[in-house]
């Protein structure tokens, strides 16, 4: 297992946000997590990347336990994260925010990696000198990847990738996410467009309010009566 | 016009030194996003350690400086450390500005304590005379030379400091997102460590030369200047790096032309009264940004 949670739980003051929920993600897997807002879906990833301290279960990472190891260093090891919202750096131009990208590695050539993500995002590359807080919304979710991208992690996370966007733009995010994961990059992908997810996932966890109600092949999901009519809208 | 022209270079002097200190300010603020409104004590602090060790020891006055700049630095760290960073994620941030107060008034009463309520007469550290123009009609001293082109040094070392090296990147990016800075690697703590250290060795500095520009030493030297200087770095935009020399610069040029045409006993209501004014017309300061949330 590339990412294991066990009995995983999550205080905001008195409120518990996540009940002791375990799950895990293969090497080369897109798994989703997917739920209504308010179901715990943002905290499960930012306890992942360190932003949030558990109170309680464990994080291992390729066997290890990083449970109590310091956010800023989980990059490093390989997890990488898309945040909710893309929060790009707004003053510092489309490089510089993919140069922060690159801030964990400890390689200090990382041209490579830059011209294959403009390869992949070819309009970051016509507004590399132009400032982030200028881009459209679509726009910076490209940049908020390429700079995740940039620290050529072993697992990538995504925070609703398509949240705001139109519907031609989701589905060129999701094309996106689709060869990430094609050049071998694993994938942990919430999404509240739970349609999408399934579609692009090899399995699926569905949280509501803290806990994990359902799993299984994404596949098994999109066909399941109960899933379609709480999250598919059908 | 001489006396005009010596106004001015007076306040670019004054101006110079509330730039240094509000630098200090005004990056603690960007990127801890906390008033450190013991800043003005730091400076005091800084006064005394160069006051025990040059007036008193008879420490070359530059040594005396380097100390005073070590142990500040040491001083800031240690604060935060100890004060501030326990708080920083506390429910109310007005927990960490109370802390602060506090903090102010702890170092002013162990200076208190230390070295009496007496005022302490404080020997520049700039012996140099100075420059004397126009058949001696205009004569600029030594310290005001010196005070000016330190302060710009400051400001080119750490423009070229914030965009040029990695931890200055890191230090941008805490200042504009502190959570996403961390999803990129960057140690956070680190970061606002090393902005404290930074900004409490400007405060040394700035009270090697506000302390010889007007030698006379107190446990309260540091108050007014702080206040001035936090007056300053909100002017040119809090936050801002340029904003606190331009607001630090235009902050002493008011206070010494109102005292020289106006009135002494006015020239802070004056100093204050244009904070009043700029905050309302320009909420966000000379070279500050209005943010604006794009969705």
């Amino acid at each position: 297992m590339l990412l294991e949670i066990k009995n995983l739980s999550v205080y905001y003051g008195v409120i518990q946000a996540l009940k002791g929920i375990s799950f895990s993600v293969d090497r080369g897997e897109i798994v989703a997590l997917i739920g209504a807002n308010g179901a715990g879906k943002t905290t499960t990833l930012h306890t992942i990347s360190g932003l949030i301290e558990p109170k309680a279960g464990e994080i291992l990472f390729n066997g290890d336990n990083i449970t109590k190891v310091p956010g800023h260093k989980r990059v490093g090891m390989g997890i990488a994260q898309v945040p909710e919202g893309r929060r790009v750096f707004r003053d510092m131009t489309v490089e510089e925010n993919l140069k922060m990208g690159a801030y964990s590695r400890t390689d200090k050539d990382h041209s490579d990696t830059m011209s294959r993500i403009f390869d992949r995002f070819p309009r970051l590359k016509e507004r590399r000198t132009q400032v982030s807080g200028t881009l459209s919304g679509g726009e910076q979710q490209m940049l908020a990847m390429g700079r995740a991208l940039m620290s050529k992690p072993d697992i990538l996370l995504l925070d609703e990738p398509s949240m705001g966007l139109s519907p031609i733009l989701v589905n060129e995010v999701f094309d996106i996410i689709r060869s990430v994961h094609e050049d071998g990059t694993t994938v942990l992908l919430v999404e509240q467009n739970a349609k999408k997810a399934l579609n692009i996932a090899d399995r699926a966890y569905v949280l509501e309010t803290g806990a994990i109600i359902t799993s299984g092949d994404a596949e098994e999901l999109l066909n399941d009566d109960a899933i379609r009519k709480a999250y598919l809208g059908e | 016009m001489m006396s005009f022209l010596t106004s001015l270079v007076n306040g670019l002097s004054l101006g110079s030194i509330y730039a240094i200190i509000a630098l200090g300010y005004t990056m603690v603020y960007g990127i801890a996003k906390m008033l450190n409104f013991a800043h003005g004590d730091f400076i005091m602090v800084g006064c005394y350690i160069i006051f025990v060790f040059s007036s008193s020891l008879g420490l070359p006055p530059v040594l005396a400086i380097l100390l005073a700049v070590v142990l500040c630095t040491i001083l800031g760290v240690t604060t935060e450390r100890v004060a501030y960073r326990p708080l920083r994620n506390a429910a109310s941030p007005l927990a960490v500005l109370i802390t602060a107060i506090g903090v102010s008034y702890f170092l002013e009463n162990m200076a208190l304590l230390i070295f009496g309520a007496d005022t302490k007469s404080f020997t520049s550290v700039v012996p140099w005379s100075g420059l004397s123009l126009f058949n001696g009609e205009l004569v600029i001293q030594g310290i005001t030379v010196v005070t000016i082109c330190i302060s710009l040094l400051i400001l080119a070392v750490l423009q070229l400091f914030v965009h040029k090296t990695r931890e200055g990147q890191a230090m941008l990016a805490v200042s504009q997102d502190r959570g996403a800075a961390m999803l990129m690697g960057i140690d956070v703590n680190k970061t606002i460590t090393l902005t404290f250290a930074i900004g409490s060795a400007l405060a040394a500095v700035a009270g090697a030369l506000l302390a010889s520009a007007y030698p006379s030493l107190t446990p309260y030297t540091g108050a007014m200047p702080g206040i001035k200087a936090f007056v300053a770095a909100v002017l040119g935009g809090i936050g801002s790096i340029p904003g606190a020399m331009i607001g630090g610069l235009v902050l002493g040029i008011i206070e010494i032309l109102s005292r020289t045409y106006i009135s002494s006993q006015l020239a802070d209501a004056i100093v204050f009264g244009i904070l009043v004014i700029v905050l309302i017309v320009r909420p966000a300061g000379i070279l500050g940004k209005n943010i604006q949330e794009k969705v």
